[in-house]
């Protein structure tokens, strides 16, 4: 860990070529993010949040500057190495839920504990764990065209802890979901964090979701216009 | 270990679409072995009975013998040479003289072969009893096809000319006592079996022949100055030879039928990285490295492969082993050029069921794993937003 935080970027710039042009999506991110912190980036469409979020996630690399996650440079990261971050040290959990669409809710959940190669029965063990928090227990074989999407996103959540990775980065989670089930989601999320002491980092620019921050992190164009702790509705 | 029971878990969660997907690909690999195992049967049963009826266990030629050049006939013949009169003696081969001749027959001449042969000889599967000599008429046996071009039936003289030793013409009326029943056309068309005595009799040469047959299995022959030696091998180099040019044009037809299989489980599997590229990136954002997902995708192929082989075997087998033990009847079975009878008995070895169900797994994961070369080249940030590729 880099100065007892989980994340630290210094100065993030990434670039995406256009044609012959070329779009900054971050413009000099630095900032760091504590073990425990329920904090979340804030802003509009094409700000830069999901980026943000990728790099950190390892899925993609700055174009510039440094981020450093649970003491890995994301930088200089190899595939195989940033994998076994992934694998081992992160979850996530998209607006889309990704679910894999043959599997059950189970095999869903189990799915980064077969990469972790762990023994039947304690995956089983983890994975009714991780459905009970959710509270889908009873959904376990359910494939995810049977699921609503509140559940849907449950079963995101409940894949995303099931190896109980220090940082979970969800990407506008209730996006595609009503406020009930938006409720339902953030209140579990809350919870993981409070009992399993799990970072969790939003992008959102959703205002259900920005109420329940501890931190809030504006991004404009790219670069942090806001920073700062907030009390937290729940 | 991980890919492997990933890929299995997702065929097994796909359902109906992987039988779908295997049963079309166990289609070409049943196509394949029955097509193959037709050919092998043909061919197995051209050559046993080739052996059957013309070869035995192979041939002493007079040197001078050439089977493709009529004019060596004249000299192709000599007394049995006395180191297979032995044999002869035991039933364990059969000396045969071939001179050139001529029949009318319904008013045309053709040319022939005349073969003279002893009548009770067992080396050869020919019907030569019936040629037991009589005495007063020439016997002669003609097979059943060249009866059919001739006219000619049981009971029915027919005039046989010949030239003898000295050049002389002669000639003389025989009576067919029997049709040869075979599929050898070297023995049926164009020639007549007539005793061989009387055959060197009438030909004036006492005591020649122009080659001998030995018995199947017979091993240890001597060799004979003047003769030569022709291994059962030597002589089904022609039909191999033939069999040879009819599997090359079969074989182009399920190179044709395996490739279209190919082509379609090439294509499934681009559509099946096309369609799932959300699930790529999530596989990858979930901690498999890209040459994970590239195994699991190229095991998911290989698996079909093994799917359609256990279909294949399903239906297949039962198949196989009817076919093989009552065969099935090929119309205009004499058009082939070779011996393969009314009816066709596939072989179907454990090598060609082998050989063709590695082929297949061998092809499908190497077609799998083809298109999965994108996936190297797909960024996750890309694939979890459905783009990419």
């Amino acid at each position: 860990m880099e100065n007892g935080f989980v994340v630290r970027t210094v100065d993030l710039v990434k670039k995406y070529r256009m044609g012959r042009h070329e779009l900054a999506a971050l413009k000099g991110v630095t900032l760091d993010f504590a073990k425990g912190e329920f904090s979340g980036i804030v802003g509009p469409s094409g700000s830069g949040k999901t980026t943000l979020l990728n790099i950190i996630g390892s899925l993609d690399a700055p174009t510039s500057g440094s981020a450093v996650v649970l003491g890995a440079r994301i930088e200089t990261l190899s595939p195989r190495k940033a994998a076994e971050l992934r694998s081992r040290h992160i979850g996530f959990i998209f607006q889309t839920f990704n679910l894999l669409p043959v599997y059950t809710a189970f095999e869903n959940v189990e799915f980064p504990l077969l990469l972790l190669g762990m023994s039947a029965p304690e995956r089983r063990e983890r994975v009714m764990d991780a459905l009970k928090w959710v509270g889908l227990e009873d959904r376990a074989g359910s494939r995810p065209t049977q699921l609503s999407g509140g559940e849907s996103q449950r079963v995101a959540i409940a894949r995303a802890v099931v190896k109980q990775p220090e940082i979970v980065l969800a990407d506008e989670p209730t996006a595609n979901l009503d406020a009930e089930n938006s409720r339902h989601i953030l209140d579990t999320m809350v919870r993981l964090n409070r009992e399993l002491g799990t970072t969790f980092i939003f992008s959102t620019h959703d205002e259900k979701v920005i109420r329940y921050l501890r931190r809030r992190i504006v991004l404009v164009d790219g670069a942090v216009a806001e920073d700062k702790p907030q009390e937290p509705a729940a | 270990m991980t890919a492997l029971r990933l890929a299995i878990r997702n065929l097994r969660g796909a359902g109906i679409r992987t039988w779908l997907n295997a049963f079309s690909l166990s289609l070409a690999f049943v196509a394949i072995i029955f097509g193959q195992g037709l050919l092998q049967g043909m061919n197995k049963q051209a050559e046993d009975a080739s052996v059957e009826f013309a070869f035995g266990g192979g041939q002493f030629w007079h040197v001078a013998y050439d089977p493709y050049d009529p004019l060596t006939l004249e000299n192709a013949h000599a007394p049995m040479p006395a180191e297979v009169e032995a044999l002869v003696e035991a039933g364990r081969a059969v000396p045969i003289l071939i001179i050139q001749g001529s029949i009318y027959s319904e008013g045309r001449m053709l040319p022939v072969l005349i073969k003279g042969i002893l009548p009770g000889q067992k080396v050869l599967a020919l019907p030569t009893p019936a040629l037991a000599d009589t005495g007063a008429e020439l016997p002669v046996l003609v097979g059943a096809r060249m009866a059919k071009s001739t006219g000619l039936a049981v009971g029915d003289y027919v005039t046989v000319q010949w030239r003898d030793a000295e050049g002389a013409f002669d000639a003389r009326d025989g009576r067919v006592v029997q049709l040869l029943e075979t599929s050898v056309m070297g023995i049926d068309v164009g020639q007549v079996w007539v005793p061989l005595d009387r055959l060197q009799r009438m030909a004036g040469m006492p005591g020649a022949v122009t080659l001998v047959t030995v018995a199947k299995g017979e091993h240890h022959l001597p060799a004979v100055s003047g003769w030569v030696f022709r291994s059962p091998g030597y002589l089904l180099s022609d039909l191999r030879q033939m069999v040879q040019s009819k599997t090359v044009g079969q074989s182009i037809m399920f190179l044709v039928l395996f490739l279209l299989a190919m082509l379609a489980m090439f294509d499934t599997q681009v559509l099946s990285i096309f369609r799932r590229r959300r699930e790529i990136g999530m596989l990858v954002a979930l901690g498999m490295t890209r040459s994970q997902v590239i195994a699991m995708f190229t095991l998911e192929g290989a698996l079909h492969g093994v799917l359609a082989a256990f279909l294949g075997t399903i239906y297949g087998a039962p198949l196989f082993i009817y076919l093989s033990a009552n065969g099935f009847s090929i119309p205009g079975g004499d058009t082939w050029g070779f011996a393969i009878g009314e009816r066709i008995y596939p072989t179907y070895t454990a090598g060609l069921v082998l050989g063709t169900t590695l082929l297949v797994l061998i092809v499908a994961t190497i077609v799998s794993w083809l298109p999965t070369r994108r996936i190297a080249k797909l960024k996750p940030t890309d694939a979890l937003s459905g783009r990419g590729l």
